[in-house]
C-alpha cells in the first residue's frame, strides 16, 4: 500500500479540524442549511430518509487491516453495527448523527482515511482494479497513477465547484474490472507500438437518466503528461458544461452535444496552452511509485498439496475456489473474494464482527491487504494457496464463505426505497427474491457469469444500464413497478442494456428472471455465458419467453 | 460600503472600496468604477483615455480572453460566483494570472464566502467582498487552515511534491 507521510498525515489533520468548524458554524446557526450543503457533502454528508449519511473514501479501493478494523469501530461507535461497501469502492454508514460527525473523521483521519470528496461537484473518489498488484494482465500497477490522481484532485482549487460529480477510474488489464467507460474520464494504461508507457483517455461515460458509454477522445496519451491533459479536460468542462440543468449537467451531455471529435479537438487546444509546466516532476512519480510498499511475496511451490487435498476433502471448499480464488501473478499464491451477497443479506453490507474477521484474516494471511470491489464484494489480493483452506475457514465462521462471485446471485443493488429519498422502489428486498430463486448452488453455478444489477430510480447507483440484466425501480401510480433490461456490460466489452418490456410488478421479477435464465439454458452454445447469448440470439426469445402468458 | 479583504503579502486587511459597481442600467457615476464587459467593450476606452480608474466585471459565461488586449489598462477585473456553487470564476482567476500574465487586482464577487477563502486564493484572487460578514482575520484563517497543498495553482505555494523535493 501506499503510505501515507507526515505532510499526508497533517493534511488529514487540518481537513478534520475545517469539518468540525464547518459543523460547529451550523450547529449554532452561524451557516444556513443551504451554505452548509455543499460544505457538508464535500465531507460525505449526506442527509437522507432517516438520519445522515456518511460516505468514506476508500482511495483505489485499497484498505489495510487497521484501517478495516477503524470502519467496524465506527459501524459500532456511531451506527448500527454495519457499514455498507458501495459500487465506487467506498463504504457508507446510514445513520450517523450530525453532531458525531466531526469525531467519525477524526478517528478516519488517525488511521490515514477521509471522506474528502465522496460527495458534491468535484472529483471523487478515484477507482481503480481490485486485483491491482496482484494479476499478471496488468501492463502497470494502476494504483500509481490512481494516487497521482487522488492527490492532485485534491482540494483542486479551480475544480472543487464544477458542473456536476466527477469520477474517474484506472485501469491496467485487458479484463475490465473498473468499469472505466461508465465513468466521466476512464483510463486504460497501455504501452504503445514502441513499449511506452501511457494512456487510452475515455471521456463522457456515465449512467443516471441518461447512460452514456465514454469514448475515446486520445488513444495513447503519453503517461508523464497525465496532470496537464487532465487539466484541460476538466477546464473545458468546467466551463462549457451546462450548470441550468442539473440533469444535463455531466461531462456526458457535453461530449454528446460537441461530438467526442469536437470535445477532443478543445482539450487538444487546452492542452496545447497549458503545456508541459503543468505535469508532476518524473521524481515525484518515482516517489510515488516507491511508497507503494514492496509486496514480501515468499518463494513457494506453484502447486500446493494442501489446497489440492482440500478441495478433494470439502466440497463447500471446492466450490469456493471454483467461483472465488482466482489466479495470482505469484507462483503459489491466489486472489481471494470474499462475497457481500450472501442469501438474504443486503448486498454490500459487512457487520462490525465481519469487518474484524477480514481485517484479521489479512494480516494473518493476506500480507495486510484489503480490496473493495465496485460490484460490492471485498478481496484478499496476496494469500499463499496454503492458506487458503484456512481463510475459507474463518470466512465460514462469519457467514462470509458465499461462493458466487460473478454468478447470478451475487447482484449489485442500490440503497433503494429502505433508505434513499430519491427512490421509486426497494432494490434490496427485490435482489433478495432473486437470490431466493436461484439459491441452489449446483444450479447457479450452471447458469455461471450473469450480473444482476438493480437500481431503485433513474439514477441508476445500481447500474442497472450495464448489468447482464437490469433491474429498474419505477413508480406506476404509486405502486412499486420494476423495468427488465438486458445485454448491458460493464467491463472491457462495455455496452448499455435495452429495454426487455413493459415494467413488472415486485412478485413477478424473480418468475421472469428465472425463464430469462432458462431461455438462455436452453439456447447456449458450448461457453457462451448470458451474455454472449443474448448477443447473438438478440431480444425476441427472451421477450417472448417473459411475457408469453400475456398474449 | 460592503467589506472588502485585500491580500497584502501573506496577510490579509480590510480596505475600503473605492470602485462604484455600475449596472448596466445605471449611469456611470464619478471616481472609480466596475463595469460590465459588455459596457466596458462600449464606453471603456472614452473613460479610460479620459484617465478614469475602470475595473471589468467578468460573468461566469464569459471569456476572459476577450479582455486580453485590455488587461494592462484595467485598474482591477472581477470575477463572478453567481452561487457560491458556481465555480467558473475560479477558472477566469487562474487564467488571468497564469495565461494572461494580468498583475492588478482580481477581485471575487457575488456570493463569496470563506470557505472558498483558500481555493480563491490560491486561484490567485487578491481582493474578496464576503457576503458572509467574514473579517480579515476570519479570511486569514479559512485560507491558512491548511499547511499543506496537493498541486501548483496561480499562488505559486509549493505543493506536497516541492517540499518532499
Ligand atoms: C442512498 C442515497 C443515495 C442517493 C440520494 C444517491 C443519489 C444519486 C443521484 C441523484 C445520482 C445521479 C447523478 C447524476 O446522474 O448526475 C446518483 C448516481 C450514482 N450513484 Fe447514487 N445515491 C445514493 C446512494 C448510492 C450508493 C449507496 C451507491 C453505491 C452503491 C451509489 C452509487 C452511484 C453511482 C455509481 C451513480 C452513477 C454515477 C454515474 O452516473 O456515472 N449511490 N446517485
Ligand atoms: S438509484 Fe435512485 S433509489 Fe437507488 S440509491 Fe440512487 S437515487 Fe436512491
Amino acid at each position: 500500500m501506499y503510505q501515507y507521510d507526515v505532510i499526508d498525515h497533517e493534511f488529514l489533520a487540518d481537513r478534520a479540524a475545517q469539518f468540525r468548524d464547518q459543523v460547529a458554524r451550523r450547529l449554532t446557526g452561524d451557516i444556513t442549511e443551504d451554505q452548509f450543503k455543499p460544505l457538508r457533502l464535500m465531507n460525505g454528508l449526506y442527509l437522507q430518509l432517516h438520519a445522515y449519511m456518511l460516505r468514506v473514501a476508500v482511495p483505489y479501493g485499497s484498505l489495510n487491516p487497521t484501517q478495516m478494523r477503524a470502519f467496524a469501530h465506527i459501524a459500532r461507535t456511531w451506527d448500527k453495527g454495519y457499514g455498507h461497501f458501495t459500487t465506487r469502492q467506498n463504504i457508507q454508514f446510514n445513520w450517523v448523527k450530525l453532531g458525531d460527525a466531526p469525531d467519525i473523521l477524526d478517528h478516519l483521519a488517525s488511521v490515514d482515511l477521509h471522506a474528502i470528496q465522496t460527495s458534491g461537484n468535484c472529483i471523487r473518489n478515484v477507482t481503480s482494479d481490485p486485483y491491482a498488484g496482484a494479476t499478471a494482465q496488468e501492463v502497470d500497477d494502476p494504483r500509481v497513477w490512481s494516487e497521482v490522481i487522488r492527490q492532485w484532485s485534491t482540494l483542486h482549487p479551480e475544480f472543487s465547484f464544477l458542473p456536476r460529480k466527477f469520477k474517474i477510474a484506472v485501469t491496467a488489464a485487458e479484463t475490465d474490472r473498473t468499469a472505466a467507460r461508465a465513468h466521466d474520464i476512464g483510463l486504460r494504461v497501455l504501452r504503445n507500438a514502441e513499449g511506452a508507457l501511457g494512456f487510452e483517455v475515455m471521456v463522457g461515460g456515465g449512467q443516471g437518466r441518461t447512460p452514456y458509454l465514454a469514448p475515446t477522445i486520445k488513444p495513447f496519451l503519453p503517461a508523464a503528461r497525465l496532470i496537464s491533459y487532465l487539466e484541460a479536460v476538466l477546464r473545458v468542462y468546467n466551463r462549457h458544461g451546462r450548470r441550468d440543468n442539473i440533469y444535463k449537467a455531466r461531462i456526458k451531455i457535453l461530449v454528446a452535444s460537441l461530438g467526442a471529435e469536437e470535445f477532443a479537438r478543445q482539450v487538444e487546444e487546452e492542452w496545447g496552452k497549458i503545456g508541459e509546466g503543468a505535469d508532476l516532476p518524473d521524481t515525484e512519480l518515482a516517489r510515488i511509485r516507491g511508497s507503494f510498499v514492496k509486496v514480501p511475496f515468499e518463494t513457494v511451490a506453484p502447486r500446493s498439496e494442501v489446497f489440492e487435498a482440500e478441495q478433494t476433502s470439502d466440497r463447500s471448499f471446492a466450490r469456493f475456489v471454483r467461483n472465488n480464488v482466482k489466479a495470482h501473478k505469484q507462483p503459489g499464491y491466489a486472489i481471494v473474494e470474499i462475497s457481500l451477497k450472501a442469501p438474504g443479506a443486503t448486498p454490500g453490507d459487512a457487520s462490525a464482527e465481519q469487518m474484524e474477521a477480514v481485517a484479521d484474516l489479512a494480516e494473518r494471511y493476506g500480507l495486510s491487504d484489503i480490496r473493495v470491489t465496485h460490484e460490492q464484494n471485498l478481496v484478499l489480493p496476496h494469500v499463499k494457496l496454503d492458506d487458503v483452506p484456512a481463510v475459507h475457514r474463518g470466512l465460514q465462521s462469519v457467514g462470509l464463505a458465499t461462493s458466487n462471485i460473478s454468478l447470478i446471485s451475487d447482484i449489485i443493488a442500490c440503497p433503494g426505497l429502505d433508505y434513499c429519498a430519491l427512490a421509486n422502489a426497494r432494490a434490496i428486498p427485490v435482489a433478495q427474491s432473486i437470490q431466493d430463486r436461484f439459491a441452489d448452488p449446483d444450479r447457479a453455478e450452471d447458469v455461471g457469469e450473469l450480473k444482476i444489477k438493480i437500481s431503485g430510480c433513474i439514477n441508476a447507483c445500481g447500474h442497472h444500464h450495464v448489468g447482464h440484466i437490469g433491474v429498474l425501480g419505477v413508480d406506476k401510480k404509486g405502486e412499486e413497478f420494476y423495468q427488465l433490461s438486458l445485454g448491458g456490460s460493464g467491463a472491457e466489452d462495455a455496452s448499455l442494456a435495452a429495454i426487455l418490456g413493459p415494467a413488472l410488478p415486485a412478485d413477478k421479477v424473480a418468475d421472469a428472471v428465472d425463464k430469462l435464465v432458462e431461455t438462455y439454458l436452453s439456447m447456449r452454445t458450448d461457453g457462451e455465458r448470458f451474455l454472449d447469448t443474448f448477443r447473438r440470439a438478440g431480444m425476441a426469445p427472451f421477450k417472448e419467453a417473459v411475457y408469453a402468458d400475456a398474449h | 460600503m460592503p467589506t472588502l479583504i485585500k491580500r497584502t503579502g501573506e496577510g490579509f486587511t480590510a480596505a475600503e472600496d473605492i470602485f462604484t459597481d455600475v449596472a448596466d442600467e445605471d449611469a456611470i457615476p464619478n471616481g472609480p468604477v466596475i463595469l460590465s464587459m459588455a459596457r466596458f467593450q462600449a464606453e471603456g476606452d472614452a473613460l479610460v483615455t479620459a484617465g478614469r480608474s475602470v475595473g471589468v466585471r467578468i460573468q461566469p459565461d464569459e471569456a476572459v480572453e476577450d479582455l486580453a488586449y485590455d488587461l494592462p489598462r484595467l485598474a482591477l477585473v472581477g470575477a463572478v460566483f453567481p452561487k457560491f456553487r458556481d465555480g467558473r470564476a475560479f477558472t477566469t482567476a487562474t487564467l488571468l494570472r497564469e495565461r494572461l500574465g494580468y498583475q492588478g487586482e482580481v477581485r471575487a464577487m457575488g456570493e463569496v464566502m470563506r470557505d472558498q477563502a483558500l481555493f480563491m486564493v490560491r486561484c490567485g484572487f487578491d481582493s474578496f467582498a464576503p457576503v458572509d460578514g467574514a473579517t480579515p482575520s476570519d479570511w486569514a484563517k479559512a485560507a491558512g487552515l491548511f499547511r499543506h497543498v496537493y498541486q501548483r495553482a496561480a499562488d505559486h505555494r509549493p505543493p506536497a511534491f516541492e517540499e518532499r523535493g
